[in-house]
Order: C-alpha cells, then structure tokens, then sequence
C-alpha cells in the first residue's frame, strides 16, 4: 500500500519541507563546484530536474511492472542506474545540440548527473515508501525543483560572498560549505510544517 | 536454477536494448545536421557541406584553408572568422582569444564552431586563393651556421600566386617524440613570378619542432606539403620611402619584395634596407644585396653588426640595429617625404624599431609588419 500523503502535499515537502540537498544532503558535489555560476547552476538545476522527473517515473514503472511480477527485486540497482544513465546520455546529446554553450560549461558534470547522488537518492525513497505513480511523479518532479532551488540560491548567494571580506583560508570551497550549513539550518526550519516519509 | 538465472539476465538484457535502441534513435535525430550552406562574404561563393563538423574542417574540405597553426585544437587562435548569422554565443574555449571589438564584431574561432544549421562568414578575399600543395625539396642550402635556405618545387598543384612578403605553412611529418605532423609559418624568399617554387629561410631554433627537423633531417628529393599564401606583409604601391629592417631569418620577405620590384621595374622608390647582425658568421646574401644596389640606385642596404669580433674586419656600421636605425633617421634620411616601415625580425627587435619609427613620426598604420610569436 502506498502511504496517504496528497501529491499536493509531497510536492511542496519534496522541495522545502524534506529538500534533497539541504535536508537529506544528497547530490553535493556538483553543487558545490558549479554553484560558482549562476547561469550554469540555473542550466544544471533544469538538467537535474528533467532527469530526476523523467528516471523518477521510467523508474517506478519499471520496478512495478517488470521487476515485482517476474520476482526479479533484487535487480533494482543496476536497472535503477541503466535507466538514468540512458535518459543522461539522450539529453546530453540534447543539450549539445541546442544549447553549446551550456553543454561547455557544465562539461563533466553533465554526464555526471548519472551519478549524482540526488537521482538514485530520490528513486530509491520511491522504492522504500512505496510511493503511487502520481506520488512518484510529484515527489521526483519536487525533489528536482528543491535542487535547482537550493542551487539557484547558492550561486546567487556566493555571487554577494565572492565581493564580502571573507578571511583569506575560507574564501572559495571553506566559505561554501559554511554558507550551505546556514541554508541548511534555514531549510530544516521548514520541516516543522510537513513531514514526508 | 537456470530458469531464474536466464529470466534475470534476459530482463536486464531486454531493459538495456530497449533503451540502447532509444539512445540510438535520439542520437539519429538529434545529431543529424543535413547538408548546411556556408555563405561566404555575402553571397559570392555558397558551398553546401555535411553538417556537425567544425566549420575551419569544413573550410578546408571544400579547398579554403582559414590559417590554423595548433590544426583545430583550439589552442592558437589563428582560425578567426567573422560570423554574420546567428551561431549563439561565443563559447567559454573561444573567449581567451577574442578582444572586445572581436566579441562585438561577432568574430569567433572557426575550429570551436560546429557547424549545425546555415552560416553565414566574412573572409578576406585572398583566403579563397590558400592551397595546399604538395611538393618536393629541390634544394638545401647554408646560407649561415644556423639558416638554412630550402628551395621546394610545387607539384600537386604546379603554381602559388602570392604576393612578394607573404608567408606559408611548412608540414613537417612526425619524428621522435613528436607525435603529429607539425605545422609553422616561414615568409617566402622566392620571387612571386617564380610560380612553381618556394624558397624559405629556415633558422635554427633551440626546441623548435620544425626548425629542428629541417636543419637535421630533411632530405633534398623529400616530399613535403605547404600551405599558403598568408599574411598582409606585402609593399603598398604608395611613393613613400620604404624603412625595411630585419633580422636573421627575417631577410627572406625583403629578398623576395626586392627582387619582385627589380623584375616589375619598381626601381625609382627610395628603399632603405637594414640589417641586424650579431657577427659577420651572421651576415648573408652580401654579394646578392650589393648587386642590387648596382641596379638600382635609390636602394640603400645597411648591415649593423652588434658584436663584431676582431677577426671579422669589420668596417660597416656597429651597435644595436635601433641605434644604427637612429642615426640614419637623423642624418641620412629625408624625413620631410613620406615613410613606410616594414618589419620582420623577433618579436623584441619588432617592438624595439617600432618604437623607433614611432618616434620619428612614422605613423603606426604605416608599419608593416607580421608577427611570427
């Protein structure tokens, strides 16, 4: 049984209440190198959210429809990470062909999305709630809108930092990690409101 | 046993087809750019190409050669072309080389452009008569203990059309430890009515990938592959008199103007040659250059030595070849008339005698000069 939690609501938890990166800290390390653009954070955050949305979904279906009735669970792993690194490699190709520009500034880090923690992290809180399909659907769609949102806000964030006095031995990678901790503490004061499991 | 082994391995197997044969599909779709149109300086020529290869490759498969000295690695910056159609914005590998009037005039490096719908460029003229052309050394020569003189007969096709000054790109194969064919610039020495030779100067270069090759292991009967005309290193037909200096390896422009102009009976201009030597072992060319000078009799040819030994005998000129450019300047030349500088030489020589000229009221856009860094 799924558990009785409206879309609605998972939604806005997924991308506040219970965010990916700031409350469950998964898919750090693109987010802390490329968050020093705000344009290739804004770029990052729609590929991650496109990728999260669509493996979410393919995901689910695959899990309730080939892997359950043929007694084959115990495969999800490596049917879980072939789907994403399908649907990363099609918009790869994607995004080099409408967006050069994008596709050079992310460079490694969007083949990376395939391994990006936040992607299997979200598919595999599917499998373990048991989530619906619509569930699946709003909760993978939220998670990757609460990615772009935090990275979104962290580039903007660091773009103020990189003009403030910060002492010499914090500036660049010490300084980010401090100003995460604080968003961190600012995205957990939401999760009094709504608790998703 | 085998039933669930088999079921596994086949459900992966089918899951993993099912989106390798969507991959596939996308990549069909996705990167198939059709035939594109390049148009080149606004309708004069329209080459139609395969689309999703860079546009300098492109060039040079239909036969225009935009100078490229890394060979399309991004590296140089040589291959700008102007872009007049819509290609996107400049990409973070061409940004190091684009000053702020290039990014404004939309210029971009040609190797980094892909070329996915139809283009419209901007090239000199002159780019549509670069060839490559295959041919053979027919000759090598010391001309000093460090130049050599290579003389190449033109095969495939049998003649250049340059002007006198330009430059080619020598190709030489890959030897020890270099692993690709190596491509530099050198300024012709031959005579443009010459058709179907290039001569280079070619001075040793500690470290120089080419310059080695040739001084230790080019062979007369070798063939080799050239790629030109380049450059606007070449004499403007105004009356002006003509500053040249040079030194080195950089006498191979000047005897080639020079005796284009003997040919083309260009001998009423006031031509003020000077050369820059570190010892008389350094000087070459004498007997040639004072044969002009018997010709012709507004040309004057200066040599400065800047070390000369006491066994050179020396009676010419000494000092820094900016001195010697200083003293003639004020006292030999007739600077109420117009003057044009041409330069070729190193970089620091380039800079030390623009700085003279300027001074002297040369106007900058009025030297001449290419810089082989």
């Amino acid at each position: 049984m799924s558990p009785q939690i409206a879309p609605l609501s998972l939604f806005f938890a997924s991308i506040f209440t219970s965010n990916i990166l700031l409350a469950n800290f998964l898919g750090m390390c693109s987010f802390i190198s490329i968050s020093k653009d705000f344009d290739s954070s804004n770029g990052l955050g729609l590929a991650v959210t496109v990728v999260l949305t669509i493996t979410g979904v393919v995901n689910w279906a695959v899990l309730h429809y080939i892997l359950y009735p043929l007694g084959l669970y115990y495969l999800r792993f490596i049917v879980f990470i072939i789907v994403i690194a399908a649907v990363v490699q099609i918009l790869e190709m994607v995004i080099d062909r409408l967006s050069p520009a994008l596709y050079m500034t992310l460079g490694i880090f969007l083949p990376l999305i395939t391994v990006n923690c936040a992607i299997m992290g979200a598919v595999l809180f599917i499998e373990i709630r048991n989530y619906s399909l619509l569930q699946s659907a709003v909760f993978s769609l939220g998670s990757g809108l609460g990615w772009w949102l935090a990275i979104a806000s962290l580039a903007a964030i660091r773009k103020k930092v990189d003009k403030a006095p910060v002492p010499a031995g914090l500036k660049g990678p010490g300084i980010t990690l401090i100003t995460i901790g604080f968003m961190a503490m600012a995205f957990i004061g939401f999760s009094g409101m709504l608790k998703v499991q | 046993m085998f039933v669930p082994v088999l079921l596994a391995s086949s459900a992966v197997g089918a899951i993993t087809a099912i989106l390798a044969l969507l991959i596939s599909v996308t990549d069909k779709i996705v990167n198939n750019y059709g035939e594109v149109t390049i148009d080149i300086n606004g309708g004069k020529r329209q080459l139609k190409v395969k689309g999703g290869a860079p546009l300098l490759f492109s060039l040079a498969e239909v036969g225009i050669y935009v100078p490229s000295a890394c060979g399309g690695r991004g590296s140089c910056g040589a291959c700008k072309v102007k872009v007049t159609s819509d290609v996107g914005p400049h990409l973070p590998t061409e940004l190091p080389y684009m000053s702020k009037e290039d990014t404004a005039a939309n210029v971009r490096l040609s190797c980094q452009i892909k070329l996915k719908k139809d283009i419209a460029i901007q090239i000199p003229d002159a780019l549509f008569n670069i060839k490559r052309y295959k041919g053979t050394v027919e000759r090598i020569r010391n001309v000093t203990h460090d130049i050599k003189e290579v003389y190449i007969r033109l095969e495939e096709p049998k003649e250049i059309d340059f002007l006198a000054g330009q430059y080619v790109q020598l190709m030489v194969p890959p030897y020890d430890k270099i692993k690709e064919p190596t491509e530099r610039a050198y300024s012709m020495s031959s005579r443009p009515s010459d058709r179907n030779h290039v001569e280079l100067l070619i001075r040793l270069v500690r470290g120089g990938i080419v310059t080695t090759y040739v001084h230790t292991r080019m062979k007369e009967g070798e063939a080799v592959t050239v790629t030109g005309p380049f450059g606007e290193f070449h004499v403007r037909e105004t009356g002006a008199i003509m500053l040249c200096v040079a030194g080195g390896s950089g006498m191979a422009p000047f005897k080639s103007i020079f005796y284009d102009m003997l040919e083309k009976g260009k001998t009423d201009r006031e031509v003020w040659y000077f050369f820059g030597a570190r010892t008389k072992k350094d000087l070459f060319y004498l007997e040639e250059l004072k044969q002009i000078e018997a010709q012709w009799p507004s040309f004057h040819f200066i040599a400065a030595l800047s070390e000369p030994q006491p066994e050179d005998d020396w009676k010419g000129e000494t000092g820094l070849i900016t001195q010697v450019l200083e003293k003639y300047l004020t006292t030999q030349i007739d600077r109420t008339k117009p003057i044009e500088g041409y330069l070729c030489g190193s970089p620091g020589m380039l800079d030390a005698c623009i700085a003279v000229m300027k001074k002297f009221q040369v106007p900058p856009d009025k030297i001449y000069f290419d810089k082989f860094a």
